[in-house]
């Protein structure tokens, strides 16, 4: 029998090599979940740092001698393809997964094991882990603000009834078709307004009067990005067609207002629209500040949606102008019937990026004292009767905008694939 | 006719259309001021700001005027937006390099680190570097000592300064170094395009920066010495380190969040621009006989940059814009240093917020003009 070559492992020992590999592997990674998760050190005896590293050299003794090229066992190939190329992919491979079983205990640990759920005041976490009875306790408060709790159906309602409004689009019958974009633009914006100011603001119908001041919340953050999606959009359509104009004024116009709002953060937008604006108004005339914010945020997003349906107006072919042009249309028929409805097809994943941009925003009106969720947070974190839970809040939300988030990128992705697979 | 109709009535309208907003605008701010008794000017740059500031660059107390604030506003957000850009810079090329690994679990855990950074709202994550993370370490008399002279505790970072003698000589000699180096670069560039020869330029270059400021310390009269934070003890509980630079905690916060969430961005800009370069390219190039490193410094890189440059810039800008979030954690930047306080003491809102947004403005398209400049330039031209 051939002597074992530790450095060049080869196909006529595939099975000594492989056996003694795996072994050592395991070794390796008995010997890090016991470290984390037991605490007791296997590998005591050796001197010094010599113990941290011990896993890591097992590991890659290990690995280097079951890196054997085409061995023919189906298994052990795919694990040296996908992680095992080289000496420097081992070495990564390891470190990783000795990381994350070094992470898994303490964070499982405070969140799920060490945690506290039970009671309802600040005594009841006893644990050294995480105080989710404080998300528990305050959680009516971080999705509706401070909105009287008796009336949080009102809330529910109008999401709902706003909600089951935008699907009418699908049910809509074949020959009604063709006014869904006036529907969408026009009435349904209309609708939604109607139906969150008399739900959600009251003051009619027997329903009390809530002030803006109360709302807050996730809540808030819907009611705030879902207007500004509504009205951004088509004025981000009117400026897309201004800097695509012939006529200089329009276009120079519209280059302005895109290039102005994009040049600025949108903080210092709000705190003009909370400071400034309200001197630019005539005397007398008082409009509230989620109505202020509403604006500019509207004003600010619209110069980003412009940009992006400007993008799908550049990527159509000239030969659909000419082709419109050619049938005797003016500029507003071809626009309405043949270049926007493609071209708004094109941008629905970029308008749907400029969403989640807008609601990852949208927490920023905390800084001109709308409490949604980020300023529901800092007003729990200072309640001297739930000191020093800050972690927990900022997790909590943290958690939340990423579901959000993250299934609006995927569903933004999806659109993508398949309108690009169509074309 | 109908065709000149068409074409002024548009341009007319929409000028009217203007005029009348900023008339009506005007107008309103006008009667507002004038009954309120404010009267509009930027005098009040030139008055004395008697307000402090926690954390500033250059010299600044109460009794400077409002544009020395503004200054300083201005000098502490380009600090904590360069700091950012280099660290997301050098996080968003790993990452984005590593999303590209064959390595499976490389590649899934780059892909699952910008999906998490990315999801996250940036004022959350900065709140929770800020509150949550940061206020857990320890206080200063309990703080252990990280690289044996630094100390990160909930104060801030306390790291060594450096205490220079012959400064100039030491910088002169760097830009020696580096004036030398470009002389190098040229004249083996000419050498390969006239005869053929390679000279290894990266190992010359290394040599020469190292050695002449080496040359500088041994020679030059140049030292250098280390002024340690030392703790030091305020009152019975209160201590402090005293000596060397503190970064404070509003800094690493911003830094913190602000880097890690533009790292996500870089590092897909990265992606696309490494998979933009077709593999027919990197095929090509082995085959006439580069090697792997030259084909990646010769062929994939040129390309690739063209693609990568120009949205990363686009994410620097937003970096840019996003640390005026400063403002929510305290930390002494244009927005809170202007927009805030002196706003708030001189009730100047309309002068003080057009400034504000103007600066920001003005960074914005002087990058902005940059970047046509440059796309323009490296743009590729096709005969």
């Amino acid at each position: 029998m051939q002597a074992i070559n530790f450095l060049k492992p080869n196909r006529d020992n595939i099975k000594n090599y492989s056996i003694i590999g795996s072994v050592l592997i395991l070794i390796s990674l008995i010997d890090v979940i016991s470290n984390a998760f037991l605490k007791t050190n296997l590998t005591s005896f050796l001197p010094g740092s010599l113990t941290t590293l011990f896993p890591l050299i097992l590991g890659l003794i290990g690995l280097n001698m079951m890196r054997i090229d085409y061995s023919g066992n189906k298994t052990l190939d795919l694990l040296n393809k996908n992680i095992n190329t080289n000496n420097f992919n081992a070495l990564l491979t390891l470190l990783i997964l000795f990381s994350i079983i070094k992470a898994l205990p303490p964070s499982l640990s405070w969140m799920i094991f060490d945690a506290n759920i039970s009671g309802d005041s600040k005594d009841a976490c006893t644990g050294t882990g995480a105080c989710w009875t404080y998300i528990k306790v305050w959680f009516r408060r971080f999705m509706y603000g401070m909105y009287p709790n008796e009336f949080h159906w009102r809330i529910n309602t109008a999401f709902i009834l706003v909600i089951a409004l935008g699907f009418v689009g699908y049910f809509m019958k074949e020959n009604l078709k063709k006014y869904l974009a006036l529907y969408y633009v026009i009435i349904y914006p209309i609708i939604a307004y109607l139906v969150i100011y008399y739900l959600i603001s009251g003051g009619s119908f027997g329903l009390q009067w809530v002030e803006t001041g109360a709302w807050g919340g996730l809540s808030l953050t819907f009611i705030v990005s879902f207007f500004c999606l509504i009205f951004c959009f088509p004025l981000g359509m009117i400026f897309a067609l201004g800097r695509r104009s012939n006529l200089p004024v329009i276009k120079y116009i519209s280059i302005c207002y895109i290039e102005f709002w994009r040049g600025v953060p949108l903080i210092t937008v709000l705190f003009m629209s909370s400071v400034m604006f309200p001197m630019f108004l005539p005397e007398d005339f008082f409009m509230d500040k989620l109505v202020r914010v509403i604006i500019a945020i509207t004003l600010f997003e619209a110069a980003y949606c412009a940009e992006v349906i400007r993008g799908g107006l550049q990527s159509l072919p000239r030969g659909q102008y000419d082709a419109a042009k050619s049938l005797g249309m003016g500029y507003w028929k071809m626009h309405i019937f043949v270049i926007l409805p493609q071209a708004l097809k094109l941008v629905i994943p970029g308008i749907a990026n400029t969403f989640l941009a807008l609601v990852k925003d949208t927490p920023l009106i905390f800084v001109v004292g709308l409490a949604e969720l980020a300023g529901m947070l800092a007003l729990a974190k200072t309640n001297p009767k739930w000191l020093g839970f800050a972690m927990e809040g900022y997790i909590f939300a943290s958690i939340i905008f990423w579901i959000i988030c993250y299934a609006m990128s995927k569903y933004s992705y999806n659109l993508e694939a398949k309108y690009k697979t169509e074309r | 006719m109908n065709n000149i109709v068409k074409k002024f009535l548009p341009q007319i309208l929409a000028i009217l259309f203007v005029v009348l907003i900023f008339g009506f605008l005007t107008i309103n701010a006008q009667t507002n001021m004038d009954n309120r008794g404010i009267d509009f000017g930027f005098g009040f740059l030139s008055q004395e700001s008697s307000f402090d500031v926690q954390f500033s660059l250059i010299e600044y107390s109460g009794s400077d005027s409002y544009a020395r604030a503004f200054l300083v506003g201005l000098l502490n957000t380009l600090l904590v937006s360069f700091i950012s850009i280099i660290f997301c810079t050098i996080l968003g090329v790993i990452i984005g390099v590593a999303r590209l690994s064959s390595n499976y679990l490389i590649k899934n855990s780059a892909a699952w680190y910008v999906e998490f950074f990315r999801n996250i709202p940036l004022l959350l994550q900065i709140f929770f570097w800020y509150y949550a993370a940061l206020r857990a370490l320890p206080l200063p008399e309990k703080a252990n000592a990280w690289f044996g002279v630094t100390y990160m505790t909930v104060k801030g970072y306390y790291i060594p300064s450096m205490v220079w003698e012959n400064l100039n000589v030491f910088l002169y000699c760097g830009l020696a170094a580096i004036i030398s180096i470009i002389i190098l670069r040229n004249y083996a560039n000419n050498l390969r395009d006239n005869k053929g020869k390679q000279i290894p330029v990266l190992l010359y270059s290394l040599a020469i920066l190292i050695i002449l400021p080496l040359l500088s310390f041994l020679i030059g009269g140049v030292s250098l010495d280390f002024e340690l934070p030392q703790l030091k003890k305020l009152s019975k509980i209160s201590y402090i380190y005293e000596g060397g630079i503190s970064l404070p905690p509003e800094l690493i916060a911003l830094v913190l969040a602000l880097s890690l969430y533009t790292s996500t961005f870089v590092a897909e800009c990265v992606r696309a621009g490494i998979e933009g370069v077709s593999k027919g390219q990197k095929e090509a190039a082995a085959s006439v006989g580069l090697t792997p490193n030259q084909v990646l410094k010769l062929v994939i890189m040129p390309q690739a940059l063209r693609i990568i440059i120009p949205p990363t810039t686009n994410q620097y800008l937003n970096l840019t814009k996003n640390s005026s979030l400063a403002a929510a954690i305290a930390y002494p930047d244009l927005v809170l240093v202007f927009a805030g306080t002196a706003l708030m003491q001189t009730g100047k809102a309309i002068e003080i917020v057009s400034i504000t947004m103007l600066t920001y403005l003005t960074i914005s398209l002087t990058i902005a003009a940059i970047m046509n400049w440059y796309n323009k330039k490296i743009e590729i031209k096709e005969k």
